[in-house]
């Protein structure tokens, strides 16, 4: 049977893959399968930015699909960026089978605040289901609280529910029940 | 909707290229990717991309501003927003001046590139709304939205286009009901001052001094009344055009200022003391037979040859009876679904009276009578019984104000009206006046007909 892979890239905590865990079972009608941790290649790190290229860490996730994957979320705690863009959240292949969350900005921490880890965890449901839901050909939702709106700072990931609105969520419906999305 | 406004980026770099085609397409937009400027051009000819991103430094071949101003000769309506990683300004100015629309140093936030996009985008939907609702105001007036098949109006209607983006002034002669200002409004917006103010003027609906606040405007104070200064017709159409219509009523001062006008592009409102200057472009039409005006001292004939640089003469319907079917279906459905009355269409019989109807009226008279028919209409098509009050035009003899005139002016108009009505054939015209082409030379050059 087909599933869809966690991978943690690097040291990624437990709890948090858990919470993954907990909420694609709740969303997607496939079966969540855990992988091992993978390294993070060295040439991802890019020096001048001190962060990730994430297309090179998408790469990786690629290559190490199983055979009968579905899809493979990755999941890693550092700092992501694009050539073009100062930093991402996440980011997954439109209407393909790879996906990838950081929780590197999603924590307070990063923005000099205490931990919380309640909060972490609602932000890393809300950017699986974002990102997951693009390889499921979902764009993104003018509903700013729809799991599918953009967001290009936190306080717009605050402003998100941990549920797609339901244009959004009947769309991903209609796709598990048509026939191209058997699971 | 996103993928009907498709982006292309253009970028050396593949991981450049891939990553922010895939961002772009998280957001829905239809995204190609091009490794070089040669690349880009190809897809560019093929696609009518909606925004290119273009890296601004790329090795060998193009660099990023000619490859922006290849893009631009194909797809001038192409926003270009050129990518870089070193920020200068003479670059920047560098691009904004060949034409980009935005210049973003990479790597830029999230937030602001999405900005850019939307912003972007949201012009384009305007323009394009803009641009779809001009046409749609235009298509009002395009010739093929003046029904003919007849050989004189094809004519005419070539000769509109053929005079369209001139400046030169047009006369339009034709009967009342023709659709002067139909064909007026057809040279206007098939011409280059289409998105400028199309002004009407109906001459002969107002007084000389109404008329003459109406055109030229006026000054607070110039009159009782006048209590602000008022723009007039002249200075509204400043940049388009200005319809005159019924030209031949208008007085004999109103004629000098007219002229005045046409000579000097410049002119007072009513009261002022300061020249106004125009770019307008006059269209008069008439009904009269404005040389005949000239001839008994109606109309200035210095007017006169101002206003007719440029002549369009309509035929009346009863000369294009081949048009009448086609305007009758056309005026059945248009009228039919304004009306909200559900008539399919009009039998043969039915065409044969309209046919056979002479139309003083001309076209207007048409669509009257058929709006007429249709209102009164009991069944789903218009048949002859929806006619019967149409009575059969006793033989006009509307042009021929006998009593009036000499027997010599008589026989003038007689010869003007059959050169007119062949299109100025001698032999036909002739042929139509019963007499032979020798008589008809030497009638031509007695009565100094130049045709």
């Amino acid at each position: 049977m087909n599933g869809l892979y966690l991978v943690p890239l690097g040291n990624v905590p437990a709890n948090a893959l858990e919470w993954i865990e907990s909420a694609t079972a709740e969303w997607f009608p496939l079966p969540v399968r855990r992988l091992p941790s993978l390294p993070i290649p060295e040439d991802a790190f890019d020096t001048k930015r001190g962060q990730y290229q994430s297309v090179e860490i998408m790469k990786l996730l690629a290559r190490h699909a199983p055979h009968d994957a579905d899809r493979v979320l990755g999941v890693t705690d550092v700092d992501l960026a694009i050539p073009m863009l100062t930093f991402l959240f996440g980011q997954a292949q439109f209407d393909g089978s790879v996906a990838l969350v950081s929780l590197c900005r999603l924590r307070q921490e990063f923005y000099g605040l205490p931990p919380q880890e309640s909060l972490l965890r609602e932000r890393t449901v809300k950017e699986v289901l974002h990102e997951l839901g693009h390889t499921f050909g979902l764009v993104h939702c003018a509903q700013p609280a729809c799991a599918m709106s953009l967001a290009t700072h936190i306080a717009s990931v605050d402003a998100k529910a941990q549920k797609y609105c339901e244009r959004c969520g009947m769309q991903l419906l209609h796709r598990f029940t048509s026939r191209e999305e058997k699971v | 909707m996103k993928k009907n406004w498709p982006i292309l980026v253009v970028d050396d770099e593949d991981v450049m290229c891939e990553s922010m085609g895939a961002w772009l397409r998280e957001d829905g937009y239809r995204v190609d990717t091009a490794p070089n400027g040669q690349k880009a051009l190809e897809l560019a000819k093929a696609m009518d991309y909606a925004i290119c991103f273009v890296d601004l430094k790329m090795p060998g071949g193009m660099d990023g501003i000619e490859t922006m101003m290849e893009i631009h000769r194909v797809r001038p309506e192409a926003s270009i927003i050129i990518i870089t990683a070193y920020a200068t300004v003479d670059t920047a100015i560098q691009a904004m001046k060949e034409g980009a629309q935005e210049y973003i140093v990479k790597p830029c936030n999230p937030q602001e590139i999405s900005m850019l996009v939307s912003r972007i985008l949201k012009l384009k939907k305007l323009q394009s709304e803009n641009a779809i609702l001009r046409k749609k105001l235009s298509r009002q007036y395009r010739h093929c939205d003046i029904i003919t098949k007849n050989p004189r109006m094809e004519e005419v209607l070539a000769l509109t286009q053929d005079v369209a983006s001139l400046r030169s002034t047009v006369l339009i002669r034709g009967e009342s009901g023709t659709g002067k200002e139909l064909v007026a409004r057809a040279v206007h917006f098939s011409g280059n001052r289409a998105d400028q103010p199309f002004i009407c003027v109906s001459c002969a609906a107002l007084t000389e001094t109404l008329l003459e606040s109406e055109l030229f405007g006026y000054e607070k104070g110039a009159f009782t009344g006048a209590a602000a200064q008022v723009k007039g017709k002249f200075e509204r159409a400043d940049g388009g055009t200005l319809f005159l219509d019924e030209i031949g009523d208008i007085s004999p001062k109103l004629q000098a200022d007219l002229l005045r006008v046409l000579q000097e592009r410049r002119f007072y409102r009513v009261g002022g003391n300061e020249e106004v200057v125009v770019d307008v472009r006059i269209i008069a039409a008439t009904n009269k037979n404005l040389a005949d005006e000239v001839h008994q001292g109606k109309f200035r004939e210095d007017l006169y040859y101002r206003l007719n640089v440029i002549e369009i003469r309509i035929p009346p319907l009863r000369d294009r009876r081949e048009d009448i079917p086609l305007l009758a279906e056309h005026f059945v459905q248009r009228i039919s679904s304004e009306l909200g009355k559900e008539v399919t269409g009009i039998s043969a019989a039915a065409l044969k009276v309209l046919i056979a109807n002479d139309w003083p009226g001309n076209v207007r008279e048409l669509e009257n009578v058929i709006e007429r028919a249709i209102v009164t209409c009991r069944n789903g098509m218009l048949d002859e019984q929806d006619f019967s009050w149409l009575q059969p035009a006793e033989k006009s003899s509307q042009n021929w104000d006998a009593p009036d005139v000499t027997l010599g002016e008589l026989e003038r108009r007689a010869i003007v009206a059959a050169l007119e009505r062949k299109h100025g054939n001698v032999k036909e015209a002739s042929s139509a006046l019963g007499i032979d082409r020798s008589t008809l030379y030497d009638k031509l050059k007695r009565y100094e007909i130049v045709h």
